[in-house]
């Protein structure tokens, strides 16, 4: 278990080196950030001055060797637009992305898992049906046009929630968090649902389909033959069976909803990494990417080796690192 | 009775109610399109920057709603000879700390200017003409330069004034954090959560007397829909920039009142003269090169102008929000001449210009532009192409993020480049020599001439008139060399953008040409 | 129930037939797939020729007749495009570019998967940290850099769709693969000494196969709606030639100002294609699904 957890981080460290390299390349092929920096009615000189405040002068690889030795100290660069850390800029943006995706997560597993039990259990009865055709609409449609139509209905024709930002925070072991005031929570509402749609109808399906698959082994029968209360047959039986897929999804969607939150936070201008994310590219503000990436790898490694100690968890025979000893 | 409860509620609302109401009424929200990426006024020459940082801090001189110098915190300027200009400070002006405005903060803030570590585009570019500073008095400076120099006081209407016992030791992260944000201006530094919100605080002792709000707070709205829908559901009392798409319906709804003014910025068409066979993307209806280069025809690009319907594009793509364009800014402005007009729309004419240059069947191009940058601007993009194939010209679209585009753009990768380019000092002399003077960027002229026109004639006429103190002379040079490049399409002018803001029943704002959303400008109305 | 045919394409028939929604979703697909095909024939304009399309018509709302005489019945949008020409070559494009680059990515997540799972060891490692890049890599940022380098069109945007989707795949197979490798099938087969590709692709694939097919007909889905949401951020298609995804987003801010029909309509027809899609796709995995054989 230890060996594999080391080994995990050896190579977990060549994927962050490695996507560094990438996000310098990628940035390099988009285009050249002084462009987009310089106000366009400056001069030569003044361009030529930008360009080696930026450390753009150099050659493309000793760029990366700066950032190279920078890192290996903790710095991440300073952000071409905003002249502070880029690291601190992202973490000091983290906790409400986390958060939203957060609750997004729980909305979707709280509705998902039950919604997807009683459709598998009946998926010719009415309700079964419907909530199959439901889920449907949950993915069919943008999320940026969702997103819109939730603030006209919710903000501009009833006016019950906020329109756009983060509510009232409070500190939570030194992060500010939203969750726990009423104004937090009103802010929070709208976009979490948003970002929630999609893994919702996505969760509904796989749960639905692993259920139709359980209750036809022969250890669902036997367990029912036992005379085992419903409750329990789906409890314990049924439901341990289908976790592992949706163990699996879980995790790379809360990686996904953290990473790809960019859409809601820019409709519901929510203060997270996402809106920051997108405004970086478009101002080709490389240290910020290159930062923001680093960290959400990390973030991703981590969700990962969590998902794979839950499958050992979960189901004995997968066990971690066996793969190399099957042969 | 009547009168005890009448008085129970005169005590009630004396002790309570005063207080509350009119402070929240004191406060507003106001929704801006992009980031404000510092506090350092002397960190990022951006618009949106600029714009914010004018209420904190003051320049010298300063521009009215429509870009003319007004005293700002000197009182009078003048040029005493060629090289040199006496400025003279206003009295009695105080930092928000308390400490008085003099001739040193000037020194010190000349000095600052050009050497802001990290700063991604500087303001040296307006205090570099000057080389010589000398404190006369303490309201009373004398500035030097090496050349004439006759846009000085324009270029010093860029600079913020910082104050000398506040900056000193100051970085821009004090400017970030307030510590440092210290300027005479009618707000006060309250918070600034990049990316998110800036918070701005009445000062209460202003030179120029009190503002009508305690409190401002500026949301950073970057999304055009979520602009409006915090406007439509009270979030905010006023946005800028209201999406084309929404001004129909705003405008038609008595609860919200829209400011608009033709703004500085000019959309043209640079046409790519560079090559001497086809520019890019530019080729033949069979896909083959040209042997030579239409753009370098003046016929063709007059056809390419008479071509596009201005008044449609104005009508439909811009809901009117945009005025045709005849030059590079709208003739209100020092240096423009009346006598220019939009090109007339005429596709006949255009066709037979055509076939005269030698392209009776027309030829293709591929029309680029940014779909992020300018107000509506890949769908004006589209409306060029429309016109276009009505004279027998195949004309593709790409539009792109800026962040691709301009890199582009500026690498001459494009034959026929969608652009802007807002005047900030307000006259046309310098439109003139960045956009149409032959490229030579060490000389400082033509460095945005994406299009490598060249006209020795008109370099000439740019070159006299920047040595011109007499203003009189130097204003009809000016408009002379506009005639003399517009008559000769050296670039296509389409339209200049009309600025646009939305405010809530009960506020007024007063639309200014250069684009900025100032808290000064908005005002209560009954 | 329905008659018992001979051979399997018969019972495959009568088992589809089963479910009165499925046929319905089957008969929604086949009409739509013959209006994409047929786009050109049927649309009253082709939306993608400029010089068919008249700014001063924009806008129309539906019904509205032209200066010219002609009706728009879905309206018109800001270019004045047809909205019903442009649904129809839209469908296609947004069908064609959904289908693409779900065959692609799942195809090639699929081999990357089962190996990884199979072969276990280094391959698994390089494959799944590969994955994980991949994964972490904003869609927007790959989309920008190919758009940077390869330029516009719809071949760039499949390109861009399988890069940002086949990890996905990938990582799903690979975890069921992984259970499925320990079962005795997988163990009877290797004494039997049958050859590894024949093992991985006749016996492991098709057992991993079911909840891949739920995870790609979403997949389709989200293609289109990734499509559209590029577009929107300005990375996807020319727009002069808009796909759904691409209407929908040029109809989007239209929404708060009343006309609708710029993007309800395409979105209308996306939620038609999707949801028939997804009928068809639920009825066929639970016929082809051996576990769930009765």
């Amino acid at each position: 278990m230890l060996a594999y957890a080391i080994r995990r981080l050896g190579q977990s460290f060549f994927v962050l080196v490695l996507m560094s390299f990438l996000v310098f390349v990628g940035v390099y092929a988009i285009g050249n950030p002084v462009e987009l920096l310089v106000n366009p009615q400056a001069d030569e000189v003044e361009r030529i001055r930008a360009t080696a405040a930026l450390g753009l002068d150099k050659p493309f690889l000793e760029q990366y060797w700066v950032f190279l030795k920078g890192a290996a100290s903790g710095d991440l660069g300073r952000s071409f637009v905003y002249n502070v850390p880029a690291l601190a800029l992202i973490l000091d943006k983290l906790p409400a992305t986390i958060e939203l995706a957060f609750v997004a997560m729980v909305i979707a597993v709280v509705l998902g898992i039950p919604l997807g039990l009683v459709a598998g259990l009946k998926p010719d009865s009415l309700l079964g049906r419907g909530i199959m055709a439901g889920s449907i609409l949950g993915f069919s449609l943008p999320t940026f046009w969702v997103g819109l139509v939730l603030v006209m209905v919710f903000s501009v024709q009833l006016g019950w929630l906020p329109s756009n930002g983060r509510g009232e925070t409070v500190a939570l072991a030194g992060v500010q968090v939203s969750l726990f005031t009423a104004d937090g929570l009103t802010h929070l509402l709208m976009p979490a649902v948003n970002l929630a749609l999609f893994k919702l109808s996505l969760l509904i399906r796989l749960t639905r389909a692993g259920t139709r698959e359980a209750v036809l082994q022969d250890y669902v029968k036997f367990a029912r033959a036992k005379g085992l209360t419903q409750g329990r047959v789906i409890g314990v039986h049924v439901l341990k069976n289908i976790l592992i897929p949706i163990v699996t999804v879980i995790g790379l969607e809360l990686g996904s909803v953290i990473a790809f939150a960019i859409v809601t936070e820019s409709i519901f201008a929510w203060p997270g990494t996402g809106k920051l994310l997108i405004d970086s590219i478009n101002q080709l503000d490389r240290p910020v990417i290159v930062a923001y990436l680093l960290v959400i790898v990390t973030l991703f490694i981590v969700i990962n080796f969590v998902v794979d100690v839950l499958y050992s968890m979960l189901d004995p025979r997968v066990r971690l690192g066996g793969a190399a000893a099957a042969h | 009775m009547l009168r005890t409860l009448r008085l129970a509620l005169v005590a009630l609302a004396a002790l309570g109610l005063p207080a509350l109401a009119p402070a929240k009424d004191r406060e507003v929200s106001i929704g801006l399109q992009a980031a404000i990426t510092s506090m350092d006024p002397h960190y990022h020459n951006l618009s949106p920057n600029n714009s914010m940082m004018l209420h904190i801090f003051e320049p010298l001189i300063k521009r009215d709603a429509n870009q003319k110098l007004v005293p700002g915190l000197a009182t009078s300027w003048k040029a005493t000879d060629d090289l040199t200009w006496e400025f003279k400070l206003r009295k009695n002006v105080r930092f928000h700390d308390g400490s008085p405005f003099t001739a040193e903060d000037v020194v010190f803030t000349l000095k600052r200017v050009p050497n802001v570590p990290n700063s991604p585009s500087s303001f040296a570019t307006f205090t570099k003409p000057i080389v010589d500073v000398k404190v006369v008095d303490p309201h009373t400076v004398v500035f030097k330069t090496a050349t004439p120099h006759v846009l000085l006081p324009s270029d010093l209407a860029s600079v913020l004034i910082v104050s000398k016992a506040n900056g000193e030791k100051a970085a821009t992260e004090d400017y970030n954090s307030g510590k440092a944000a210290i300027g005479t201006g009618p707000y006060k530094y309250a918070e600034y959560v990049p990316n998110q919100r800036v918070v701005l605080k009445a000062n209460f002792g202003y030179w120029g007397g009190e503002e009508p709000w305690d409190k401002v707070t500026f949301k950073i709205l970057t999304n055009p829909a979520a602009r409006v829908a915090a406007l439509l559901s009270g979030d905010v009392q006023m946005i800028e920039t209201v999406p084309t798409a929404d001004i129909g319906k705003l405008s038609r709804d008595p609860k919200y009142s829209l400011a608009d003014k033709v703004s500085n910025r000019v959309i043209y068409v640079h046409l790519n003269q560079s090559t001497d066979k086809s520019p890019p993307f530019v080729t033949d209806k069979s896909g083959k090169p040209l042997d030579r280069n239409p753009f370098r025809d003046a016929r063709v690009r007059k056809a390419l102008s008479m071509a596009i319907n201005r008044d449609a594009i104005v009508d439909r793509v811009m809901e009117k929000k945009a005025v045709s364009a005849s030059q590079l800014l709208p003739d209100f402005f020092y240096g423009t001449s009346k006598k220019l007009k939009p090109a007339k729309f005429d596709p006949e004419g255009a066709r037979k210009l055509l076939a005269e240059a030698g392209y009776p069947g027309g030829f293709a191009l591929t029309i680029h532009g940014p779909n992020n940058r300018y107000i509506n601007d890949d769908k004006v993009a589209q409306a060029i192409a429309q016109f276009y194939s009505r004279i027998g010209i195949d004309a593709k679209v790409e539009t792109m993020p800026s962040a691709v585009y301009f890199t582009r753009a500026s690498k001459l990768e494009f034959g026929y480049m969608l652009l802007g380019w807002g005047t900030e000092s307000g006259e046309q002399g310098s439109s003139l020599r960045s956009l149409l003077a032959t490229y030579d960027p060490a000389k400082g002229m033509g460095v945005t001439n994406r299009g490598r026109y060249s006209n020795p004639a008109l370099d000439q006429m740019l070159h006299t008139a920047l040595l011109t103190m007499d203003e009189k002379k130097r204003e009809a040079m000016i408009q002379q060399a506009a005639e003399l490049a517009m008559n000769d399409t050296a670039l296509i002018p389409l339209h200049y953008e009309v600025s646009t803001w939305a405010t809530a029943k009960g506020f007024a704002y007063t639309a200014r040409t250069d684009q900025y959303t100032l808290a000064t400008g908005l005002r209560p109305s009954k | 129930m329905a008659a018992r045919g001979d051979g399997p394409w018969a019972r495959f028939r009568a088992e589809f037939a089963e479910s009165r929604l499925a046929m319905a979703g089957l008969a929604i697909l086949l009409a739509i797939a013959a209006v994409s095909i047929l786009a050109p024939v049927i649309s009253p304009q082709n939306p993608y020729d400029l010089a068919q399309l008249d700014v001063l018509d924009s806008k129309l709302a539906p019904g509205e007749v032209a200066a010219d005489g002609r009706t728009y019945w879905l309206g018109t949008d800001d270019q004045g495009r047809d909205m019903l020409s442009g649904i129809f070559y839209g469908l296609r494009i947004s069908l064609g570019v959904g289908l693409a680059s779900t065959v692609f990515a799942l195809a090639i997540g699929l081999v990357f998967g089962l190996m990884a799972a199979y072969f276990g060891g280094w391959v698994d490692t390089l494959v799944m940290r590969v994955v994980d890049i991949q994964l972490s890599f904003p869609a927007i940022l790959i989309a920008l850099v190919l758009l940077a380098v390869l330029g516009q069109g719809v071949d760039k945007i499949i390109v861009a769709l399988v890069t940002v989707q086949w990890a996905y795949y990938a990582r799903t197979v690979r975890s069921s693969a992984l259970v499925e490798r320990q079962k005795e099938y997988i163990e009877a087969a290797r004494v039997l000494a049958l050859g590894q590709s024949r093992i991985v692709f006749r016996h492991l694939l098709p057992n991993c196969l079911p909840p891949l097919i739920v995870v790609a007909t979403v997949q389709v889905a989200h293609a289109i709606a990734l499509e559209a949401t590029l577009s929107f951020l300005g990375l996807g298609l020319p727009i002069t030639e808009p796909s759904l995804g691409l209407l929908i987003s040029n109809g989007f801010q239209y929404l708060l100002s009343g006309k609708y029909w710029i993007s309800f309509y395409p979105g209308l027809a996306l939620l038609l294609t999707i949801m028939s899609i997804n009928l068809v796709a639920d009825q066929l995995r639970d016929i082809l699904n051996p576990r769930l054989r009765k």
